[in-house]
């Protein structure tokens, strides 16, 4: 479908229009998208952000194209599973290949492995294959909401989906070339690349221990259908309950070390400070004295049928969301209407699994005025969302209670 | 200048694959040319408004010192100085 933005996207048009500043139509679609942003995030992204339309995605909000950065809006997390068109896009570099399947390897080896192998796609589907429903969250998600702001990619609720992936087991993967025993971490590059050479190329690793784990995939297919190209085609790796900075998309090396990574994006990227979150999946071979790799996901729920501040009826009000953890499932979901004294059990929805979304559904009874609606996630070990920001530079782990308001009248 | 003026050109195209990048009208000030000529070589102007306006003179100071020494940015001190000076002016908090 061809519409007004496309035509004024294209570059005659563009053209003209800055030469003039900005339309009205092109005024009209930054309100529009400004209206999408979580509340709270820094207020500069107004003054730009637009609905943008990457090919074969709905529209998405675009907080940068280049590198592209564009997050799911509200209404897009409303189901258990995000279908691949409305599925957020991240990347860090800026020089990204259309990725061909007739020529697409991954090689295999390094030097804790016994050999080395290249996988076609072909390679990879004729293995055992397994799917599994696994949230896809960055870890930056919910950074744009950090008190006080830290830098970076200022996310708000949708820099998260969740997917049916399917693909063959990393395990299976590594057996190809057999690993030694001194081996340490399994390293993952991609395609994708930066656009300068001395920016440091993006390579991350896993320890072996969580390679090995019988749900970390390597995917070809989201939702039944190859992944979209903006998620990672041909392949991706797949760590489900991990945050998605070790989901390397566009896979083309898988190599096994006896030696830590010692890379930018490993340190000091993607770090959290020793002992501040209840994280029980550690990645010793990384931890320093003070800080240690970002890794599994923090118990966390979103209220996704309505924004703070939205105009509903008085009476029986249906507020649902989506609550998910690193992979020890959800217990419960439980609902305050008067600011954390007393709480009551949400109803749960459909079980995908213990690393997908679990819906959940509570009916508010709501009297003329403001009424507040705070929800809190428990997941099957114990941990809970806090109330208070766990603060830290990168803005990462934000599992603060929400808390808003539906004004009905 | 000449190999990031190349580098903007080279990105703008391979990136015209998918759509005409979003132009940034960022505010009028002394510096806005240094920052046009080295920070879109690899990435959107939008990163500044993103960040804005809460990072202060420090702040700005850090994340420029960070895009030449963490990620390479081939940015001449000058200019450093004069992008740094140009964000705290027009986006600090």
């Amino acid at each position: 479908m061809i519409t007004r933005r496309h035509l004024l996207q294209s570059a005659g048009a563009g053209a003209a229009f800055a030469a003039t500043g900005l339309s009205f139509s092109e005024i009209a679609e930054a309100a529009s998208a400004a209206e999408q942003l979580t509340p709270g995030v820094p207020g500069g992204i107004a003054s730009y952000v637009q609905m943008g339309t990457l090919p074969g995605k709905k529209p998405l909000i675009q907080l940068a194209d280049r590198p592209p950065n564009y997050e799911a809006p509200l209404e897009y997390l409303r189901t258990p599973i995000t279908p691949n068109d409305q599925f957020f896009v991240r990347y860090h570099l800026s020089d990204i290949p259309e990725v061909k399947a007739e020529t697409y390897k991954i090689a295999l080896g390094g030097d804790g492995a016994n050999g080395t192998a290249e996988l076609t796609l072909d390679d990879l589907k004729k293995m055992p294959a397994i799917e599994v429903v696994a949230v896809n969250q960055c870890s930056g998600n919910r950074r744009g909401l950090s008190n006080p702001h830290v830098a970076g990619v200022e996310w708000g609720y949708g820099a998260m989906g969740c997917a049916r992936w399917k693909g063959a087991r990393l395990k299976d993967v590594l057996e190809k070339v057999g690993l030694k025993k001194e081996a340490v971490e399994i390293f993952f590059a991609g395609a994708d690349g930066p656009a300068v050479d001395k920016t440091p190329d993006f390579v991350k690793s896993i320890p072996v221990w969580k390679a090995v784990d019988e749900s970390t995939i390597v995917a070809y297919e989201m939702n039944g259908q190859p992944l979209p190209h903006w998620n990672g085609f041909p392949a991706r790796i797949v760590v489900p309950g991990w945050t998605g900075t070790y989901w390397m998309k566009h896979v083309t090396e898988i190599k096994a070390l006896t030696q830590p990574l010692k890379d930018f994006w490993m340190n000091p990227a993607y770090r959290i400070p020793v002992g501040k979150f209840p994280i029980r999946d550690r990645f010793l071979t990384q931890e320093n004295a003070t800080t240690t790799p970002i890794t599994e996901m923090v118990v966390n729920s979103l209220i996704t049928s309505h924004r703070d501040k939205a105009k509903v009826k008085t009476g029986k009000v249906a507020v649902s969301g989506m609550a998910w953890d690193g992979g020890y499932g959800i217990r419960t979901v439980e609902v305050s209407t008067d600011g954390g004294k007393t709480w009551a059990a949400a109803t749960l929805g459909q079980d995908l699994g213990r690393f997908a979304f679990r819906p959940w559904s509570f009916d508010l009874k709501a009297k003329r005025g403001n009424n507040t609606v705070m929800v809190n996630a428990t997941n099957k070990i114990g941990q809970g969302q806090v109330s208070e920001l766990i603060f830290n530079g990168a803005g990462y782990h934000n599992n603060v209670m929400q808390n808003i308001t539906l004004v009905a009248g | 200048m000449r190999t990031i003026a190349l580098a903007i050109a080279a990105v703008l195209l391979t990136g015209s694959a998918f759509a005409a990048e979003q132009e940034i009208k960022l505010k009028q000030g002394p510096g806005l040319d240094k920052v046009e000529a080295n920070c879109q070589a690899c990435h959107t102007l939008a990163y500044i408004p993103m960040n804005s306006p809460y990072l202060n003179a420090a702040g700005w100071d850090a994340e420029v010192t960070k895009m030449i020494k963490a990620y390479g940015a081939p940015v001449e001190d000058a200019d450093a100085k004069a992008i740094k000076d140009y964000l705290a002016a027009n986006y600090g908090g």
